[in-house]
């Protein structure tokens, strides 16, 4: 691609894919303003897109969600130019998704994600042009092996509530292909071989392309790191750089000053501002002095996030934990994985606390009180939770109206809103931002306190705040 | 002393020799219950079958054929957790005798698996400062870890680290569900169970596909397994959806059903107390339907059927309410089968399966807490296997001393274990070996056929 000034000059592209594949980048020329707007309202899609996957929408709901953000955000009032701009846009995305290992896996999702819910939208004949485009080497059932499946292949259709087509195709397609498929229990295998409805070859063109695109933005990092970032200093870096944080927030690896903790203060802050979900670990923790990996890692990473030092989380998982198996096995047993979280052993990495999308998808199981308890909680015990919380009746249904749509951060924001008594505009996205905000608010009504105790010092104190 | 004492003490001696050629030979030989050093390095020393961990371990590559991978050994991560709980990974060695030297020397109170790296993983470091990911699993079987206490919200008999054969009914359950939809959905045929010493099952799938899954494909084949999901905090544990089962589901269920009604409703009296058949009618979700069985059952309570009957009775109650399909009421449509499903299908450790780099005990490692060996359990035969029988590490140390003169090579065949370790041999190892080496064959023969093809011109 290159990059010209503020000329414009007429492009042409010789094939035009049915869906672009963005294998390599095209001999296209763009104007620095497209590049960053043109990325800016792809990233408006992929931002939706994960939007409506933390609020747990089903796969018809975000099929045509992304059809409606696609058309509202990657339109061009030159015919000609939509394509360009699309291939334009996922490529300027790459380079700044590809710089480290959480945004890679974020992009890498939410466009293969795109790319799915596009390819649901295309007829079968695009879909097979695809197989044919990524070597899916894949033939078609012969009559003979369908009939030795056909009473397992009728059952699967069965399980879907769809009745068996006589003339149906099948693909015959090793299992390791299809991993979605399988996890999902929505094909029938045997002997290691999947058989794949039309409908499902979406899934297996889109595991190409995920599979892809990954190795891509490996690439790219290099790239980048090598050569471009220097070479662009003064052009596109700042503008990548630019992009990248203005949408994805704070991710609360360093926690700011005035949210530093102490362990004395921890069961009272933890009433006050934890959210349900660190609550629930929290109180859990006390309770049976222990908690598993999912819910070490999740309450763990979040104190991290809220300025619990690595001395004082040492001494406070060892406090809880030797009540249960005594402090020479957490010495031996759990206090690396601490010292893990906070980046010093291993490959050191720091890792961030969770964000509410990752919580909500995540999946406990026997033993584990990790999760959203919006989400994995009964109705029964969310209630008893939100009650014990000292929230009235009238709101605990307005945030259970939200639960049953699957609102899950809205219930968590209502939850919020009633505890604190003021409205909460931004929605909760991250469990240190509803820490940092409860905190905020308790603050302010500390130093309103001390504007009516101290009225000389008023103006002094106003100015603070302001 | 007297000459005649001397001579009596004589005497008895006589007697005693005698009597140890008879064959009673308890007191002496007789090893008391534990588990340390010592009788590790008898076990190590005597019984441990280094040479078919290494020949299992090397998959064929035994330098023997030109189409060898002389490295492949090399680069296989092992663990050694010593006595003091020191923990030393990234064991790897580079041939039979430096594994069991190692072995003989370091005396592992456990013997972990890990991956084969792409390199040697003694020399990782090297690799690291590249910052590329060259040091990175290329190879690992697919694992499969069943543990009794992820059953405890369901098994009445025993809780915690305790198993008896009762509850060890749902290992059999696991056994006879999973092993065939390994063999007959994905098609792998080196499968290895293996007992894991105190209260539950691991399972090793050995093809070549197996070992080169990647961790999404092996995530998605434990999510196919998977069905119970949710906890304490979470109402329905099991959520089967109304229309009709995915082939898998309706096979299993066969199995289910079979155990469910012939042998976990009566050993782990599933309705004999309000408390335990109020936990069943929790997970049916029309209040008439629980109320009409509930009123039905406390009325009983003044009945003279016996203890026996009536956990199968009340289910028969269960099952006709429910299929009766007087109310049709949503989510009623599976639910004796959820019902089923909750109580008796096997419930893995996913992480354990999804990760290339996940360290699995070894086996014929022994167990620190119950001194019991990990042995293979037979598939085909699981439902005779009994975790109470398993030999100990005492029990085979008195065997040995029992034993006598005889060769060093086989003194495992002449105990308990000889039988665990011939079944290891013929069943898999075997077998996997002949598979292994054809493997190396043909894609050697591909390699040079491929090579002559392009050069000719």
């Amino acid at each position: 691609m290159e990059i010209i000034g503020s000329q414009r000059r007429p492009v042409h592209i010789d094939v035009v894919p049915t869906l672009p594949l963005y294998r390599s980048a095209p001999p296209l020329e763009v104007r620095l303003e497209d590049f960053e707007l043109y990325a800016m309202d792809r990233l408006r899609v992929l931002k939706g897109i994960a939007d409506g996957l933390s609020r747990g929408k089903k796969s018809e709901e975000m099929k045509n969600l992304a059809d409606h953000l696609w058309k509202a955000n990657m339109r061009h009032p030159d015919a000609s130019e939509v394509v360009n701009k699309d291939i334009i846009s996922h490529f300027v995305l790459r380079l700044v998704y590809c710089r480290t290992e959480d945004l890679r896996k974020w992009f890498l999702s939410m466009e293969t994600n795109l790319f799915r819910y596009r390819l649901l939208f295309k007829g079968p004949e695009t879909q097979r042009a695809l197989m044919v485009e990524f070597n899916l080497p894949y033939r078609a059932a012969s009559n003979a092996e369908l009939e030795s499946v056909k009473e397992g292949l009728k059952q699967v259709a069965q399980s879907f509530g769809q009745p068996l087509a006589a003339d149906a195709i099948f693909y015959k397609v090793p299992f390791e292909e299809v991993p979605e498929l399988v996890a999902g229990r929505r094909v029938f295998i045997h002997k290691g071989y999947a058989y794949i409805a039309m409908n499902q070859v979406v899934s297996l063109v889109a595991t190409q392309f995920r599979s892809h695109l990954s190795k891509a933005l490996i690439l790219t990092n290099r790239k980048w790191t090598s050569t471009i970032r220097e070479q662009e200093k003064d052009r596109l870096t700042p503008i990548v750089e630019a992009l990248c944080s203005s949408y994805l927030g704070p991710d609360y690896s360093q926690p700011r000053e005035f949210a530093e903790i102490s362990i004395k203060d921890i069961d009272q802050i933890a009433k006050s501002s934890f959210p349900l979900c660190m609550r629930h670990l929290f109180e859990k923790l006390r309770e049976d002095h222990h908690l598993k990996h999912g819910g070490r890692m999740q309450l763990g990473l979040f104190l991290k996030g809220v300025g619990l030092k690595l001395e004082d989380a040492l001494a406070f998982w060892k406090a809880e934990f030797s009540q249960r198996v005594g402090s020479e096995r957490f010495d031996k047993e759990y206090a690396y994985s601490i010292r893990h979280n906070y980046g010093r052993e291993g490959k050191r990495t720091d890792y961030t606390p969770y964000s509410c999308q990752k919580i909500i998808t995540s999946a406990p199981g026997v033993g584990d009180h990790h999760g959203c308890p919006y989400r994995h909680f009964s109705e029964e015990n969310l209630k008893a939770a939100l009650g014990k919380m000292g929230i009235s009746n009238r709101a605990v249904e307005d945030v259970m109206d939200k639960v049953r749509n699957r609102h899950y951060q809205l219930a968590c924001t209502l939850t919020f809103e009633a505890v604190h008594g003021i409205s909460c505009d931004a929605g909760i996205n991250h469990p240190n931002q509803y820490f940092s905000d409860s905190q905020k608010v308790l603050q302010s009504k500390v130093h309103a306190c001390a504007l009516c105790f101290v009225p000389r010092l008023q103006e002094a104190y106003t100015l603070k705040c302001a | 002393m007297t000459k005649e004492e001397i001579e009596n003490g004589t005497a008895d001696m006589e007697i005693d020799q005698r009597e140890l050629m008879n064959g009673d030979r308890s007191e002496l030989n007789a090893v008391p219950d534990g588990f340390n050093a010592n009788y590790l390095k008898v076990y190590y020393g005597k019984l441990f079958p280094h040479a078919d961990i290494f020949k299992w371990m090397s998959y064929g590559n035994d330098g023997k054929h030109p189409g060898c991978d002389e490295s492949y050994f090399g680069r296989r991560e092992f663990s050694f957790t010593l006595d003091n709980d020191i923990y030393l990974r990234f064991q790897s060695f580079n041939s039979a005798s430096q594994l069991e030297n190692s072995i003989k020397e370091k005396c592992p109170f456990k013997i972990d698996i890990g991956p084969v790296y792409s390199v040697d993983p003694a020399k990782r470091h090297a690799y690291a400062q590249s910052g590329n990911n060259v040091f990175t699993p290329v190879e690992k079987e697919l694992v499969f870890d069943i543990d009794m206490t992820d059953y405890d919200d369901v098994r009445y008999c025993c809780s915690g680290a305790d198993v008896c054969l009762k509850c060890w009914t749902l290992m059999t359950i696991a056994i006879k569900v999973i092993d065939p939809a390994l063999r007959d959905d994905f098609g792998f045929n080196h499968i290895l169970w293996v007992y894991s010493g105190r209260r539950g099952v691991h399972c090793w799938v050995c093809d070549p596909k197996a070992r080169r899954l990647t961790n999404e494909q092996r995530s998605s084949i434990a999510e196919y397994f998977r069905v119970y999901k949710g906890n304490e905090n979470s109402q329905k544990k099991v959520s089967l959806t109304s229309s009709a089962l995915h082939p898998f589901l309706l096979r299993s269920y066969k199995v289910l059903e079979e155990f469910f009604e012939g042998n976990l409703l009566s050993n782990q009296s599933l309705f004999s107390t309000e408390e335990r058949y109020e936990k069943i009618l929790e997970m049916i979700p029309d209040e008439s339907i629980t109320s009409e069985l509930r009123g039905k059952w406390q009325d009983n309570k003044k009945s003279s059927i016996s203890k026996e009957n009536i956990n199968v009775d009340r289910w028969k109650h269960v099952k006709k309410i429910l299929k009766s399909g007087k109310q049709k009421a949503p989510g009623l449509g599976k639910c004796v089968e959820e019902i089923v499903f909750s109580f008796s299908y096997p419930r893995l450790d996913m992480e354990v399966s999804k990760h290339m780099n996940h360290l699995l005990k070894a086996p014929f490692c022994i167990h620190p807490k119950t001194g019991r060996v990990c042995v293979p359990i037979d598939p085909n035969r699981c439902e005779e296997f009994d975790p109470t029988a398993v030999p100990t590490l005492s029990k085979l140390l008195e065997e040995i001393n029992m034993g006598g003169l005889g060769t060093d090579d086989d003194e495992w065949d002449r105990t308990s274990l000889g039988k665990s370790i011939r079944f290891f041999r013929s069943s898999f190892l075997q077998p996997l070996l002949k598979s292994c080496k054809e493997e190396i064959e043909n894609s050697y023969n591909a390699k040079l056929q491929h090579s002559k093809t392009s050069l000719t011109w």
